[in-house]
């Protein structure tokens, strides 16, 4: 009897527990504490939030929880700390407009911030007014899908980044917007992460920077106007496709920066009117493949120990300089790209040019040497010298050619 | 004088080369606006050409109507006429007609194609306003070439190289003193001599108008912080104004003085 009445308790207490409850929050009536909420809630429950103004400082969440905000419900954190932190496994943020964290030059106050978990799902939250956006560190198998982080960040050192991850592993970001905060989208040791579908555009630094993050993968992202572009460093096997740099104008930006990069892939990418459309910088077995560079004003900008990349079926179309080298050494291939400023021919119509192109002027050589001669750009002096130099190559690496230009353009 | 430049002006206009010259335009706008329909990229693409072509147009047709209308202005000379009249009427006459051919065969294709809609318009009238200043320019220097020289080869050739030595050798020049130099600070340099050629000067106006400025880098901050101001353009359409002026002085004294 005695066992009876144990078994059908254990049973009746695995039952429950085992159930999901949902909690409704409301303004108006019944529970009207997200915070009362939280406590309350038992583990795997999901909390309903309806259309409201909620005051939320500094809330921690302990336990696996669903919260999900119906249209209208607002997070306000009164310009005090975080807003949201997510400290356990399992737990999904879902529809909330979370306004207003705390800003401080000492700690990164943060919109959401996530630490040391697994399994987190933050989805279709919009962000407004706040020091970092989402922030994550320590945690593996997150979801960060189709949120909108904006700000009115000014400065790169009062402002924090729209979705910054650290020391974190397996996460998918995709479909995000963010604009007008320092970094788009920030990551830092994450490893074998997506990064997928994004839009970052008029954020004050980069739109997306990574360090120190291999087993990557970057696809379909659109990067536009960003301060400095989007910028790659000190990273191996990391795949960046079908992207989009767009209009990263300024004395020191670009499309993109590659630096420390080795094993790389770059692939059906489009960078267009960039100040550099693509800056690289000691990288090292890099494929730069499909790719089409439009109307930037260095297409490609490769500087010091870059060995063994090669570049293939790319479109090179009226940009200022094609190809510039700041050394006579060359260890890349250049081979079978669209070069809208080749003159040759095809005699035999395989489609490829009969004489080789030089992507490397004279004039971009002398620029690189002395930065002030740039003001004779497009002068005819310029022109004559560029021409006599592609006849017969001096100053430039005599082995950087392309020995089969496409004739026509990859579409 | 008013006569005597109406006279080169229809003298001029109804020559056959006046027309080649408008109609060359034309069909350079035309084409340029068929081929890309970017007001902005064909306006650097006209930069580039009206930059060298102008300078040559306005010294070759100085330089050959001068010397063409010779036994005209001995005619005129024997009238009771004032020298400096004869002569700037006749300057007038060329380079208004010229920059009238430039004008028309520019501005009727942007026109056609919508230019008062775009916000390029500016830039547009930046590229015909230094276009006519060039046009200005090497007529008075060219017409100058021909007062000091009665010998017509030898003035066509000072001519020729006077253009070639704004064109290209003074570029070359600048390039090789910036590259000899190198270990010097050379913004103020760069500044100074681009902004004491005509050629340069109309060039960098234009290139720093149409947002290429980021390419410059640090010395095209300077540049921009110079040229991107009010008091910048300013002294630019000044200094190609006394580039004007110098040369019409001259050509004044020296038809006062010269012995026909």
């Amino acid at each position: 009897m005695f066992l009876r009445i144990t078994i059908s308790n254990i049973l009746l207490m695995v039952f429950l527990s085992g159930i999901c409850r949902e909690i409704v929050v409301s303004p108006q009536e019944g529970l009207i504490s997200l915070k009362q909420a939280i406590e309350m809630a038992n583990h795997g429950d999901t909390i309903r939030v309806k259309p409201g103004t909620y005051e939320c400082r500094n809330l921690f969440i302990e336990k696996p929880l669903t919260l999900i905000g119906e249209k209208g419900a607002v997070l306000d954190g009164g310009n005090e700390s975080y807003v949201l932190k997510l400290l356990a496994d399992n737990i999904t943020i879902e529809g909330f407009e979370i306004n207003n964290s705390g800003k401080s030059y000492t700690k990164d106050y943060a919109a959401i911030y996530v630490s040391g978990t697994s399994g987190f799902r933050i989805i279709a939250n919009k962000i407004d007014q706040s020091f970092f956006g989402i922030l994550v560190e320590k945690s593996r198998n997150g979801l960060i899908r189709d949120n909108r982080v904006n700000g009115n960040a000014k400065r790169e050192d009062e402002s924090g980044n729209g979705i910054h991850l650290w020391h974190c592993d397996s996460v998918k970001i995709t479909n995000n917007e963010v604009s007008g905060m320092r970094d788009g989208i920030y990551l830092e040791f994450v490893s074998a992460s997506q990064v997928t579908q994004n839009h970052t555009h008029a954020n004050v630094r980069y739109g997306l920077h990574f360090m120190f993050s291999s087993h990557d993968d970057y696809v379909g992202n659109t990067f536009e106007n960003n301060g400095a572009g989007v910028a790659v460093m000190f990273s191996k096997w990391i795949r960046m496709e079908s992207n989009n740099f767009i209009k990263n104008w300024g004395t020191a930006s670009y499309g993109l920066l590659l630096k420390e990069i080795y094993d790389g892939e770059v692939i059906n990418n489009r960078f267009e009117e960039n100040t550099m459309g693509i800056y690289v910088d000691g990288s090292s077995r890099v494929n730069y493949l499909n790719n089409t560079l439009k109307q930037n004003g260095w297409a490609i900008k490769v500087s010091g120990g870059c060995y063994s990349n090669q570049f293939s079926h790319n479109n090179f179309i009226g940009n200022s300089f094609d190809i510039s080298y700041n050394s006579r050494m060359n260890d890349n291939t250049f081979h079978g790209n669209f070069w809208s400023e080749y003159t040759g021919y095809d005699l035999d119509k395989d489609g490829k040019g009969d004489i080789p192109y030089r992507p490397v002027k004279l004039f971009s050589y002398i620029v690189n040497q002395t930065p002030e001669t740039i003001v004779l750009l497009r002068s005819l002096f310029v022109d004559i010298i560029n021409f006599s130099e592609k006849v017969s190559p001096v100053f430039t690496p005599d082995d950087l050619v392309d020995d089969s230009p496409s004739m026509k353009m990859f579409l | 004088m008013i006569k005597i430049l109406k006279y080169s002006f229809s003298d001029l206009i109804r020559s056959r080369w006046s027309y080649i010259y408008l109609v060359f335009y034309l069909i350079l706008g035309f084409s340029l606006l068929f081929l890309n329909n970017d007001l902005s990229k064909a306006i650097i693409t006209l930069m580039n050409i009206i930059v060298v072509l102008t300078p040559m147009i306005g010294t070759i047709f100085g330089v050959m109507y001068f010397y063409n209308s010779r036994e005209f202005t001995e005619l005129l000379l024997a009238q009771p006429v004032r020298r400096s009249r004869i002569f700037l009427g006749q300057y007038l006459g060329i380079s208004i007609s010229l920059a009238l051919s430039l004008t028309m065969g520019l501005g009727i294709p942007f026109l056609i194609y919508g230019i008062f809609q775009s916000p390029e318009i500016f830039n547009f009238l930046m590229l015909l306003v230094s276009g006519t200043f060039l046009t200005f320019i090497f007529v008075a220097l060219s017409i100058n070439i021909a007062l000091f020289n009665t010998n017509k080869i030898k003035g066509f050739g000072y001519a020729i190289l006077m253009w070639l030595f704004f064109a290209v050798i003074y570029d070359g020049l600048f390039l090789i003193s910036l590259v000899v130099f190198n270990d010097y600070p050379l913004d103020n340099l760069a500044l100074t001599a681009s902004f004491l050629n005509p050629i340069d000067l109309s060039r960098i106006m234009i290139l720093l108008k149409l947002d290429i400025s980021a390419l410059l880098g640090y010395t095209g901050a300077l540049f921009q912080k110079f040229f991107g101001t009010g008091t910048g353009l300013l002294s630019s359409i000044a200094m190609l104004l006394i580039w004007v002026m110098i040369p019409i002085f001259t050509m004044v004294k020296k038809s006062e003085r010269k012995d026909f």
